[in-house]
């Protein structure tokens, strides 16, 4: 898709006077905005820019996993990746495609699959999670571009059902306890086991137990900045999520509910890393402003549905795989009207 | 419980939760069939949810008033023909016969008006619509409430009356018109796509269809949590009692 990407070298020409004696309100222009001609190609946009854009976001999130987890999280994101680069030639090569693994693609969905896993889980995990996730959520679609879920929140989900036990995450190696490791529960399952609420501040740092990845709101919130800044995450998805996990969190503590406030619901579990690194993925996430919105809205009231009243601690990868199969829908009920266009059909 | 969250909480629980395609797996051959457009598969939704709302009323009544063990119809029948007879008349043999029957004729129903109303909507269902006659949405609905028809003579662990019955029949059509609508979406997007040959129709519809079951797994429990929290607090006066012996 971004190798399409074109540029129009002519400015964009004034709407007609008729359109602006109307004075429609300037609309948003869509994310692939295509003007009338000529165009050169934008060599600078490329699948590779975005997908090492996204693993140059992740870095921060990878700093504090390796502070947290040790060896424990290389060895489980080198798993990942290593496992997504061979179901990707595995599959291209049944198909005979060309290599398709320069695109980094690839790389990018065993990344976010290894982040999403806990430290604790065995090898097969993550080598399963990534062929299924590659298999069943992209090469059965035609390949990059085409598939209709993200595919690594499709391997999780595989993973999630077929190895519930092993999903759990069990320990973390505390640094500043003087002890080797530190086991204890997830801050969203004690909470949900036991109703006790963890402190706000060690969430948000990150220093407690979770997925590998998941643990930092703070770097999260770096590297999904660096994501936005660049262009390679719409920005519309994660302000959306918040906004509506915000709002809804809030409005529950307004009427005394929980003593998990809205301030814990951002900063905990994987709301944040999936907010700006999962939702935002350029191919299954809607392409106009007006569906990115709702993607995003319906994101993070879906988390914050998910992690008060269903059975599972936390709903983000649910969320995901769920907003991403009402995606067709939205794009098909948001086409955005061009400035001094035509107005739509209504049929 | 109150008597309105008890059926919100049996309305989510169907729609969403034990969604009869992605829980139960039942009504996957019209989820198939009718998933190519959109429309369509809002109109073959639409169509489900009217006839699985007749059929299980009409199941209901046939079910409560003649076919269930001592049954006042068919009691009444047995004191008219063999006065004195203590036998319990159970007709109970003929409840798929009879549910058959009653979806056929509510198919035929909406096929007339479809057929007189929506022309084209008639024409684009094809085979399809008579075939919601064999939807085992449709039956297994009926089914599901026949378990649940309170009989005389053997309690049921949780009887629905007409209302409950009628609420899960057409809760039970919402959900697999959410899931049809969603599937004919996603296919719609799939025409663009370099699917591989095999997996073409069908394979893939399959495929999609079990990652959004796994989807709606997020749902899982919702139903008896929300049942915790919306349930009547304790009264207040235990409360009290408790904390009185501290002063």
């Amino acid at each position: 898709m971004a190798e399409n990407a074109v540029t129009p070298i002519a400015p964009a020409a004034p709407p007609p006077a008729a359109a602006s004696a109307r004075a429609a309100p300037a609309k948003p222009a869509p994310a692939l905005s295509v003007a009338p001609g000529p165009h050169i190609a934008s060599g600078a946009l490329t699948t590779r820019r975005m997908m090492l854009d996204v693993i140059l976001a992740a870095l921060p999130l990878l700093a504090v996993s390796v502070y947290l987890f040790r060896q424990y999280a290389v060895f489980q994101i080198a798993i990942s990746v290593i496992g997504a680069l061979a179901a990707e030639r595995f599959f291209g090569w049944m198909r005979r495609r060309p290599n398709t693994l320069g695109d980094l693609s690839a790389a990018v969905t065993g990344l976010i699959l290894g982040l999403s896993l806990p430290a604790s889980a065995p090898w097969y995990v993550g080598v399963i999670g990534a062929f299924a996730g590659i298999g069943f959520g992209k090469a059965v679609f035609g390949g990059l571009g085409q598939n209709i879920f993200n595919p690594a929140m499709v391997g999780r989900a595989f993973v999630m059902i077929a190895f519930p036990a092993a999903l759990g995450a069990s320990a973390y190696v505390a640094p500043t306890l003087g002890v080797d490791a530190v086991t204890q529960a997830t801050p969203l399952t004690a909470f949900k086991m036991m109703g006790s609420v963890a402190a706000l501040k060690p969430l948000f740092l990150g220093m407690t137990n979770g997925s590998i990845g998941e643990t930092s709101a703070l770097a999260a919130l770096i590297g999904g900045a660096y994501l936005c800044w660049r262009g390679t995450a719409a920005w519309r998805i994660p302000a959306g999520g918040i906004l509506a996990l915000a709002i809804l969190a809030g409005a529950s503590d307004l009427t005394g509910g929980s003593p998990w406030t809205f301030a814990h619901h951002l900063s905990s579990g994987a709301f944040l890393f999936g907010a700006f690194f999962i939702a935002t993925d350029p191919v299954s996430s809607p392409l106009t402003p007006k569906g990115q919105w709702i993607f995003g809205a319906g994101f993070g009231a879906l988390v914050l549905l998910i992690r008060a009243f269903s059975g599972y601690p936390e709903g983000v990868m649910f969320s995901v795989l769920l907003m991403n199969s009402v995606a067709p829908l939205i794009n098909r009920w948001t086409i955005p009207t061009p400035v001094g266009g035509p107005a739509p059909e209504r049929k | 419980m109150n008597y309105l969250v008890s059926v919100l909480l049996l309305a989510i629980s169907t729609a969403l939760i034990n969604n009869m395609v992605f829980h139960y797996f039942v009504g996957n051959c019209p989820f198939i069939g009718v998933s190519r457009r959109v429309d369509t598969a809002f109109g073959m939704g639409a169509a489900v949810t009217f006839v699985v709302t007749i059929a299980a009323a009409l199941s209901w009544i046939m079910t409560y008033f003649v076919l269930a063990p001592g049954a006042p119809l068919t009691a009444a029948v047995l004191r008219l023909v063999r006065p004195g007879s203590t036998a319990v008349a159970d007709l109970s043999i003929l409840n798929y016969i009879v549910y058959i029957f009653v979806i056929a004729w509510a198919v035929q129903l909406v096929e007339m008006y479809v057929r007189k109303f929506f022309p084209p909507l008639y024409k684009s269902f094809g085979v399809f619509l008579p075939l919601i006659t064999t939807n085992c949405v449709i039956l297994f609905t009926c089914l599901e409430i026949m378990k649940h028809v309170p009989v005389a003579g053997a309690p049921v662990a949780e009887p629905w009356g007409l209302d409950r019955a009628l609420i899960f029949a057409f809760f039970a059509g919402i959900g697999f018109l959410i899931a049809i609508v969603l599937m004919a979406g996603i296919r719609e997007e799939l025409e663009h796509c370099d699917v591989p040959a095999p997996l073409r129709g069908p394979g893939i519809t399959m495929i999609i269809a079990g990652i959004l079951a796994l989807a709606f797994l997020g749902f899982t429990g919702m139903d008896t949590t929300l049942a915790r929290r919306l349930a009547p607090k304790p009264p207040p006066a235990s409360a009290e009692t408790a904390a009185r012996p501290a002063p």
